[in-house]
């Protein structure tokens, strides 16, 4: 079948709409699947984090595959106070990455705004019974009744999943740690504050290198931040941050210790038309994507989502307006903070279809061979159980079709900052501030 | 912890220079209930039985709720009004002429500085706020220097310095706090014009210690002020200079952003909206300035600070920080 026909019907069937939760802790924060698409990781801003387990294919019953389940809750981070400076730490989790599976075990990483935490997810579902010296409570026997010796056996239990804290990261960053990022060479990791980007080897807590510092030697020099930072996916050399100016550096480790000096830097010159007082706000990135191929990387900022090629720095090779319509509200969302809001964005696991969250709790999809754009609406009322989603229309005055959205009229509170797309299947996980909605798309379940 | 009241150190305060210490202490410390019922509840803390309830608090009650403001700025009908309301009340001659040239584009004009003026107050919020988020401070920074930048090159930098600089002058008299820092300031050879006096670094012993001198230095401070205000308005570069300088504090209060002492945090809070107030308001406020109109809000120009005062204020702020830290 041609994309043009799968994406024109767009058959997203709402697979399973996960638990909504009501306080104002249970905003979730991040959304992450691992490597394989297995799990689902969501972090909230009230220091949990909550992963889903797909179920496993079964032809007994069609429609329960592939459905996740909660798998495991923990408390990952604990709100501290800094005493030195009469600050507090929120413990809401920024960010989490997986780590490849190398063992039975799942691990993960979790930050908050200052500590990144290992955690090592493992499964436990046999008991050893028939002990000798203790009975089955765990008292210990009375040995005068013990008679003869007896070999304990592993009996099979209810499936538990036990969650340890491995390392604990702590003490490096002076500012609000942004984003995490797992090398490729499964031994080291970066973490990226607002001014400097640190890498840090899995097993060692104590140390981490400084690889980016951007701190001007006078605070108030300061014009741009670190935004948003990644590791390249294949060559463990390489990473990319983006700045609240818009620009993009890509760096290698090779060159130096302090990676201060870009290797290359990515930025596309500002339209003198489009130009305000409000260009450089909205011109800063909030996340930076590389592509599975590791050819291209995605750049979000406030109105549009980028595509650019390693190999070219002067202009990225694609731009999608996300939300165009809101050029002329800039004072109005600069006014409400709303312009300051950070979109994440993603790609599919062939690098086909870009996606992107947006207000009034709508997320738009881009086609980048057909060129074509979809804008979805992730809510309870359009989202019943099997329901095909169906296309939404924001109306810039002018004609007004039937249940096309003014302007106007968007909810700016209902924001979908964080979106998650699976390796290697057309499903994908949607944070709705404080709803998770995983939609798959049952037509085209193979991704192209 | 008992708490010692006016009464007991034998001192009395100008009502209005403590409602404004009080009231933005209020405002930068959330958590602290507004309601008159907390207010006047002394369970957290213990209040001296010679005060039946607790003076300090109930002009800052009744104060807030009509005053809280409103933030016309952002409405630009509202905006445009008011630069007509301006029009009327200022009799000076040529604060019409340039109001006149104001007028020709009054749009843009008031357009972009509804935007500075609402970036100021939102870098003056984060600044107030106990985790700034940084990101956002550089991007409003960065935006305010650019129309700071644009207006200097309109001109309108200099014609709003100087229709500023006669009442921030007066002004100054007003709030103890700028005179004590102003004192410093004046030691240290440094001084900004009331559009673009932001927070500083603050060190807290250094209030203290200004506190002793100031009875004497505050009228001398007062001259001063009036000399060099003259003598900015005639340099914009240096008021440039002085604005940038203002902004970069705000990184190094930022970045050093430790409230520690409580005094820093109050002065800077005060003073920098006081200061903000003087810009927002300066130019709507009339030429009457040793007047009161009703209940206005800020600054108020009724009070005249002598040095007694000003010393009491200061021991006043003292009192009304512990209360807070108690609390």
């Amino acid at each position: 079948m041609c994309w043009k026909h799968k994406f024109a019907s767009l058959c997203l069937h709402l697979f399973h709409c996960v638990a909504t939760l009501d306080s104002n802790a249970d905003i979730i924060s991040t959304v992450e699947f691992n490597h394989t698409g297995e799990l689902l990781a969501t972090g909230d801003k009230g220091g949990r984090v909550v992963i889903f387990q797909r179920e496993p294919e079964s032809k007994n019953e069609p429609y329960s595959q592939g459905e996740y389940n909660v798998y495991s809750t923990f408390q990952s981070h604990e709100p501290e106070f800094d005493y030195l400076k009469s600050l507090e730490i929120e413990e809401k989790i920024n960010k989490i990455k997986w780590l490849p599976q190398q063992n039975a075990a799942h691990s993960l990483l979790s930050t908050n705004d200052k500590t990144i935490k290992l955690w090592k997810i493992t499964e436990r579902d046999k008991r050893p019974e028939g002990y000798n010296l203790k009975d089955e409570e765990g008292k210990l026997k009375d040995l005068s009744t013990v008679t003869s010796l007896q070999v304990p056996v592993l009996k099979p239990m209810d499936l538990m999943v036990e969650v340890t804290p491995r390392r604990i990261f702590a003490n490096g960053h002076t500012y609000h740690v942004n984003s995490i990022s797992v090398n490729s060479d499964c031994e080291t990791y970066m973490s990226a504050d607002d001014l400097r980007i640190n890498l840090w080897h899995l097993a060692i807590t104590d140390r981490s290198f400084n690889i980016v510092d951007i701190k001007p030697a006078n605070m108030e020099d300061l014009t741009e931040v670190i935004t948003a930072s990644e590791f390249h996916p294949h060559h463990c050399n390489l990473f990319v941050y983006s700045s609240s100016k818009g620009s993009l550096r890509l760096c290698d480790m090779r060159a130096s210790a302090l990676c201060d000096k870009h290797s290359k830097l990515y930025e596309e010159p500002e339209d003198p038309s489009n130009r305000s007082f409000f260009s450089e706000i909205i011109s800063s990135v909030s996340d930076v994507k590389f592509s599975h191929s590791g050819r291209y990387m995605l750049t979000r900022d406030y109105l549009t989502v980028k595509v650019w090629d390693l190999n070219m720095e002067t202009k990225p090779v694609e731009t999608y307006q996300v939300h165009d319509y809101l050029r002329s509200k800039l004072c109005s969302l600069y006014e409400n903070d709303c312009i300051f809001d950070k979109f994440e964005c993603a790609w599919n696991g062939s690098d086909s279809v870009i996606m992107t969250g947006a207000y009034n709790n709508f997320f738009r999809m881009f086609d980048r061979n057909t060129k074509r754009d979809v804008t979805l609406e992730a809510s309870r009322e359009s989202s019943k159980p099997r329901a095909i989603l169906k296309p939404r229309r924001v109306c810039v005055g002018g004609k007004r079709r039937k249940d096309d959205i003014s302007v106007d009229s968007l909810d700016f509170t209902k924001k979908i900052l964080h979106t998650a797309w699976h390796p290697t299947e057309n499903i994908i996980a949607i944070a709705a501030t404080n709803n998770l909605y995983i939609f798959q798309d049952k037509v085209n379940s193979e991704m192209h | 912890m008992p708490v010692e009241t006016q009464e007991e150190r034998g001192e009395t305060a100008s009502p209005v220079g403590e409602i404004q210490l009080l009231r933005w202490s209020l405002l930068s410390w959330e958590p602290l209930p507004l309601s008159g019922a907390s207010l006047r509840s002394h369970d957290s803390w213990t209040c001296s039985l010679l005060v039946p309830e607790c003076r300090l608090w109930d002009p800052v009650h009744v104060f807030l709720t009509p005053v809280v403001p409103q933030w016309p700025f952002y409405n630009l009908d509202t905006m445009f009004m008011r630069g007509l309301k301006r029009k009327c009340f200022d009799g000076e001659e040529d604060i019409e002429g340039t109001l006149a040239g104001i007028k020709a584009i009054p749009s843009y004009n008031l357009q972009r500085q509804s935007l500075l003026d609402m970036s100021l107050v939102k870098l003056q919020l984060c600044h107030m706020l106990v985790e700034p988020n940084l990101c956002r401070s550089v991007l409003i920074a960065n935006t305010v220097r650019q129309i700071q930048e644009e207006m200097t090159q309109d001109g309108t930098w200099q014609m709003i310095n100087m229709q500023n600089t006669g009442q921030a002058s007066v002004d100054r008299l007003v709030s103890t706090d700028i005179l004590c820092r102003s004192s410093r300031e004046q030691a240290e050879g440094k001084h900004v014009p009331g559009y673009s006096t932001f927070s500083k670094d603050f060190e807290g012993d250094q209030a203290q210690d200004s506190s002793e001198t100031m009875s004497t230095a505050s009228s001398v401070q007062a001259l001063r002020n009036l000399q060099s205000n003259v003598w900015e308005m005639e340099n914009s570069q240096e008021n440039k200079g002085n604005f940038q300088k203002s902004l970069d504090q705000i990184f190094e209060t930022l970045e050093n952003k430790s409230p520690n002492s409580v005094e820093d945090l109050f002065s800077e809070v005060d003073n920098s909206y006081y200061d903000l107030d003087t810009m927002l308001t300066g130019m709507m406020s009339n030429t009457k300035m040793g007047h009161c109109d009703g209940l206005e809000p800020f600054p108020s120009p009724t009070t005249t600070t002598s040095s007694s005062n000003c010393k009491s204020d200061l021991n006043e702020l003292d009192h009304i920080v512990e209360i807070l830290v108690e609390s």
